[in-house]
């Protein structure tokens, strides 16, 4: 299946620069179908970017995040060619994580 | 004498809310009044169907009107047929009425 | 004092050049081309969002999706590719055109309903994500491209027009709006929170991704729910009177770049 994970990690010598677009039905549970029944929740609840062994950025999210949320952050570091891996997990237990190279 | 006295004002205040409500209320619609109205309103509802111009607004006090006469509130259920009366022939007026008006709005 | 109007003397050259000139001098700051942009070119706080966004549009997926049902073949063993000139590629600029066999405007959604039909298939809904995914792959194929809508010499193509503009500046709903009436009227003011966009250019950015949706919407989609917001009761979609909007609109914004697909508030 192909990844969730769109991302895009640019290194400007000392700050690498990152965007994220993620796809996810983010499903607050609060919301009723066409038949008017709730469509239960179902959102990422912890969104992680680990860069060196070290985790450099973390979200822990609710249901208050939209559908397909888009995230962009700096971290100090991160070289051109490094990986930074990408991985999140939501409150049904599903999860996917990808890995992209620091440009 | 105190013992009567409640008893005696009971008594006065019922017969007042008896003659009250006996001349106060007026004659309730009934389902013949609803369909009548309920059939002008649908009519002129698809009149503006026929120009291509309903109005939301319509449909929802058609719809309320409906519920109401189901529910067995005729008098809520004429109401609602009349507004929806109202509202359907405003919306067949702006369909007349646009058929030349829209060129006053249009870029020359 | 009543404007003389020009009867019956049907000039679609001189009501284009008349709707470009009546947006250029309002907005004598915005480059012509940047008017398919909508909102981002009338105000500069959401132009910044905006550009930013682009650089990671949340239309991709959706454009992917159209990507792969494009490429896809039917049951019959043929495909969209058969269906249109130069394969489907690059040709989103020449819609809506004005089919003389039957007499009537064909949209891109409407072309694409027929292909699937004519293969065999069930035809998507107009208001759904399918067409909107599939339309956003083509009109991404064209993008760049000046919209480029012709109007033979046929008493029918000039009556739809007419009827396109008509439908574009007629009053209606409760609330009694026409599509002028925000859209040429109003430009860059804000209906609620939102900024209006200028009816030149309107369809170029079509489909769009719509934050308000969660997702691509269809040209479709986009009238039909106008209609509703101003409590009008919206036509089928794929309506005469849609088709021929779209053929009006269309035609009023040659020359301006295919931009499509958009992202919107």
């Amino acid at each position: 299946m192909a990844s969730t994970i769109r991302v895009r990690a640019i290194s400007s010598g000392e700050i690498t620069e990152v965007q994220v677009l993620i796809q996810h039905p983010m499903d607050s549970g609060f919301v009723k179908d066409a038949k008017g029944e709730i469509i239960p929740p179902h959102f990422i609840q912890r969104l992680t970017f680990e860069y060196d062994g070290r985790n450099v950025f973390v979200a822990d999210w609710g249901t208050a995040v939209s559908k397909d949320p888009y995230v962009k952050f700096s971290f100090r570091g991160g070289n051109k060619g490094d990986d930074l891996k990408i991985s999140w997990a939501d409150n049904k237990g599903e999860t996917d994580a990808t890995t992209a190279k620091i440009q | 004498m105190n013992m009567t006295q409640p008893t005696v004002r009971i008594s006065i205040l019922s017969l007042a809310l008896a003659l009250m409500s006996a001349t106060s209320a007026p004659a309730a619609s009934s389902k013949t009044d609803f369909n009548i109205a309920y059939a002008a309103a649908e009519a002129a509802h698809k009149e503006a169907g026929r120009l291509r111009n309903q109005w939301t607004v319509t449909a929802e006090a058609l719809a309320n009107a409906k519920r109401a006469a189901d529910k067995g509130d005729f008098d809520g259920a004429v109401a609602s047929a009349k507004e929806a009366e109202a509202l359907a022939k405003a919306s067949i007026f702006q369909a007349t009425s646009e058929k030349e008006a829209w060129k006053n709005l249009e870029i020359r | 004092m009543t404007p003389t109007v020009a009867a019956d003397a049907l000039d679609p050259v001189a009501d284009a050049k008349a709707f470009r000139n009546y947006f250029v001098a309002k907005f004598p700051h915005v480059k012509p081309e940047d008017f398919v942009n909508g909102p981002y070119s009338m105000n500069e706080d959401m132009r910044r969002q905006w550009e930013e966004k682009e650089q990671f549009p949340p239309y991709e997926f959706s454009l992917d999706m159209g990507k792969e049902m494009f490429a896809k073949a039917f049951n019959n063993g043929k495909s969209y590719a058969d269906c249109f000139p130069n394969q489907g590629i690059g040709i989103r600029q020449n819609y809506p055109y004005f089919d003389a066999k039957e007499g009537k405007v064909i949209t891109l959604e409407l072309a694409l309903n027929r292909c699937r039909e004519a293969n065999g298939e069930p035809p998507f809904s107009y208001v759904g994500d399918e067409m909107a995914a599939l339309t956003a792959y083509m009109a991404y194929t064209s993008r760049g491209k000046p919209f480029d809508i012709k109007i033979p010499d046929d008493p029918r193509a000039l009556e739809a027009y007419q009827n396109g503009k008509r439908y574009f500046y007629t009053r209606r709903g409760q609330l009694n709006f026409s599509c002028a009436t925000c859209h040429v009227q109003n430009p860059g003011e804000r209906m609620r929170a939102e900024i209006l966009a200028p009816a030149f250019g309107i369809l170029n950015a079509m489909p769009i991704y719509r934050s308000e949706w969660g997702g691509m919407g269809t040209i479709s989609r986009r009238l039909t729910t106008c209609n509703s917001q101003i409590r009008g009761v919206p036509l089928e979609p794929q309506a005469e009177e849609y088709r021929d909007l779209e053929y009006y609109l269309s035609y009023v914004s040659n020359g301006l770049p295919i931009s499509g697909p958009g992202s919107r508030p």
